[in-house]
Parts: C-alpha cells; structure tokens; sequence
C-alpha cells in the first residue's frame, strides 16, 4: 500500500471537486433565486467553478485551506508512518499546484512553501476494532475560519441562557456576522457543551457529516431544522449580497460540560465544503463523499 | 454590462453603478494583507498603480518554462484590508479595488472623494476566475511577501464582477447588513 500516492489522490479530489450533497445544495438554491437575479448569477458561476475544477483538477477555491486529515485505524497501526505519508502527500500536492503555498512561519513573516511544518497538515488518531483503514480530509479555508467562534453562556449582550434557545440566538449571530467575510452559502459545525479546545475539535467534525442527514438527538435535530430555517430568512445571500439561501446546512453535536461551563462552539464553512474519505480495506482502496 | 479596460479613467468608474456587472480587462495587480500594510506604511511601490485594479487576491500559481501559470485566482476578504484602503488609493491612485465581502466607512469615503470603485468577484470561484487570467506579465515582492502575499501583474480578459461600493455612496453590502439586522433582532426577541 502506497500511502504517499492514495493520500496525494485525496487532496487532489478534495480540492477540485465537492461532494455531490454540496454540489445539488448549491444547485437548488441557484433555481430558488429569481433567474436574472444577481445572486442566481453568483450561485450560477459558483456551480460552473466547480464543474471547471473537477474537469481540470485544480483548486475550487485558492486558499485551499488548513488540512485535517481526520483517520479511523485498526489498533496498533503505526501512525507515525501515516502522519509521515500525509506530510510527503501535501508537499507533493503543493508542488504540483492542487494545493497553494499557504503555510506563513508566524515569527518570521516567511513563506513555508512546502506546506509541511510542526502540525502541518493536522492528523487526528482513532483507533477502533476495524479490519480498514479510513481518513478524512478537510480542507478549510482562512477566510471561513477567521468567523468560527466560541460563546460561553450566558452572554448578557446576545440575551443568551444556557439553554437550547441561548444556544440559536449564538448560532443566528454567528451567521449574521459571517456576512462580508466567510463566502456565503455556509455550513455551521456546532459543539454545545465540552472544555473549549474539545468544542472546536467536536464542532470541527461535525463539517464531515452529510448535509442531507439530521442529528440523532431530537432536539438538535429540531434546533438545527429551526435554526437553518430562520438563518435562511436573513437575507444575507450569496458572498452577502442579498438573496434566499445564507446557510446551506447546520450540524449540532452536544457533549458532556463542567456545572461552570457552558460553551457553544461553532465552526464556520463556506461553501466550498471540501471534504473527502478514503476506505482501505486489504490494498482495496474505496472512495467516499 | 460595462465594459472597463486599464488604464481605467476617472470619468468611466464614476459612471459605474452599485449593482451593475462590469467586465474588467487588461492589466490588474495582485495585493493583499502584506502588500496594503506595507504600502500604507509608506513603503515604495516598484510599479505604478495609477488608473489601475488592485485585486484582493493569492492566487495559486506554478512554474512553467519561462514564467508562471495561475491555476486558482478567487478573491480573498477585503475588509482585513480597511485599515490601509483608503491611503493606498489616496497615495497610489488606484481606481478599482476588486475583491469579496465590502468594505467600511473610510474606504468608501476614498471611493468617492478619488474616484474609486469597489468590485465583488465570485468568492472562491477562483477556477473559474484563473480562465479569465491570460498571462502573468511579472511578479514583485516574491522573495520577501512570499507566493500567495506577492504582487502579480496579471493580464485579464472579460473578468466579470458586480458592482459593490461606487462613487454615489452606495454600498450594497451595507444595506443587506442592516436589513438583516432588522431580521435578526426579530428572531432574536428584540436582543442581538
């Protein structure tokens, strides 16, 4: 198994395509737009980039982003080895343009071209009683992550309690604020509850789940319904100016907290939500997303 | 649709309408968070920006014989930009700024006092975006700004873009802000 080349396969189908549940939601919300309206033109250009991108494998979008490689592993694999094969994959991708020089030393001000560094790309480990191994990577970009945000409840200014209406009105201002930095249509990652760096890990996963699937807890099933519903009457619209569709999905994950705390912490996407997984099973390799 | 071609004149954007699409073509430079601080610092520019576009963008570019080719180009957030806007087209004579999400009070005040104009481009469109960029006719500050800060001299054709912030006083983005806020307070219970 050639980790090196499987992995270099994944960035570059992770960077010039999404998966199809973005593609058809950025789709309807072109056909819900009047025809000749501007964000119809916007959401319509946006569609065609990603049908050049995929045609021509290159980036959908130029900041292609921070790199989490997210991996499932049968207890006792060796990760050093496949954190080493992640780190060979980006350096190989960045050279062949899938990936642009992204990486800034922050001392220096330097460009680190290779995009390999200390925690560069991101790997995070789980082992599990599996026969496969499975990674997925996202691919975030800078501007969508300078608007991820954490509250901690209550907050006096939002009129937000520590309860599942608190945690909307967090997620509605979050949304609101978004408009002029993160492109819009987003997608909202939320952890409620957990320390603050496990929230925005949580909330960061939750980016990876389908946008077509619904939180197994029922009421964050109904809030992330409500809350998609009401972010969608704001009217922000595409790259904020003006239209329909402001959010293209919500998903909630709740987690166990301190009695003193009570974070709500949300990972904020745009709408190049690219995320891809690889299954393999044996020298099997299947693609996922 | 507008068309507007560099060297771009002041009586051509101050025609130009919050809302209006322009097709923009000819030369255009790149320039972002390292560039503007730098600039605004009173840094010295190695080419002039008079009657021309700065594009709020950091393309991914890659050699190829005898230059470079740039495979992704969409524009990056401007507002980050706020704090030198106004100066570099005060000190530079830029007279379109083309990027994604708006800007604030000062630069719109530029924009209409020196007769500037701010584009929208499509966010993150940037495969869609690099096919409009025919050549690149130069780069400067690679070495110090590294790749994606550096300023590229970029040759464009029919590069489109909606009007956001023109020379009347009109910024689109801050009319959908307030009506969303309306919006939002709504939801809100009167809070936010």
């Amino acid at each position: 198994m050639n980790w090196t080349d499987t992995l270099s396969e994944l960035i570059r189908r992770t960077t010039s395509d999404l998966p199809a549940d973005a593609e058809t939601a950025l789709r309807s919300a072109a056909e819900a737009e009047p025809a000749q309206s501007q964000a119809a033109l916007l959401l319509r250009a946006l569609v065609e980039n990603i049908r050049l991108a995929r045609a021509q494998s290159t980036p959908l979008c130029q900041d292609t982003g921070t790199l989490t490689f997210f991996w499932q592993v049968p207890r006792g694999t060796d990760t050093a080895a496949l954190e080493q094969a992640a780190r060979e994959a980006v350096a190989a991708a960045t050279r062949t343009g899938w990936l642009r020089r992204n990486t800034i030393d922050t001392l220096s001000g330097r460009s680190i071209d290779a995009n390999v560094a200390e925690g560069c790309p991101v790997c995070h480990f789980e082992q599990a009683e599996t026969p496969s191994v499975e990674v997925w990577l996202l691919q975030k970009g800078g501007g969508s992550e300078n608007m991820s945000v954490q509250f901690s409840l209550p907050d006096a200014e939002l009129g937000a309690g520590r309860d599942i209406d608190g945690v909307r009105k967090c997620l509605l201002q979050t949304v609101w604020r978004a408009q002029g930095f993160g492109c819009a249509p987003g997608v909202l990652g939320v952890c409620i509850g957990a320390d603050r760096a496990e929230g925005f890990l949580v909330a960061k996963r939750q980016l990876l789940r389908p946008l077509t699937d619904c939180a197994p807890e029922p009421e964050l099933a109904a809030l992330e319904r409500r809350v998609l519903a009401e972010a969608n009457q704001l009217g922000i619209g595409p790259m904020g100016l003006g239209g329909k569709t402001t959010l293209l999905g919500l998903k909630i994950a709740a987690r166990p907290r301190l009695p003193a705390s009570y974070f709500v912490t949300v990972a904020y996407l745009c709408w190049a939500c690219r995320r891809r997984g690889v299954r393999v099973t044996g020298g099997a390799s299947e693609w996922l997303g | 649709m507008s068309e507007l071609r560099y060297p771009f004149s002041e009586q051509a954007v101050r025609a130009l309408r919050a809302g209006e699409i322009v097709r923009v073509s000819g030369r255009i430079f790149t320039g972002r968070d390292r560039l503007h601080k730098f600039l605004a610092e009173g840094g010295a520019c190695p080419v002039s920006l008079r009657d021309g576009a700065l594009f709020h963008c950091g393309p991914v570019v890659v050699p190829q014989e005898g230059g470079w080719r740039v495979v992704a180009a969409g524009p990056t957030t401007s507002v980050r930009e706020e704090p030198y806007m106004a100066k570099v087209i005060e000190d530079f004579g830029v007279r379109v700024i083309i990027g994604k999400g708006g800007m604030g009070a000062a630069t719109q005040a530029a924009c209409a006092r020196y007769g500037c104009v701010y584009l929208q481009a499509v966010g993150g469109a940037a495969a869609l975006l690099a096919q409009r960029i025919r050549r690149v006719d130069g780069v400067h500050f690679l070495d110090t700004f590294g790749a994606t800060e550096a300023l590229w001299l970029l040759e464009v054709e029919a590069f489109e873009a909606v009007v956001g912030i023109d020379t009347h006083g009109r910024n689109l983005f801050d009319e959908v802000k307030a009506a969303s806020r309306e919006t939002l307070q709504r939801l809100c219970g009167g809070r936010a």
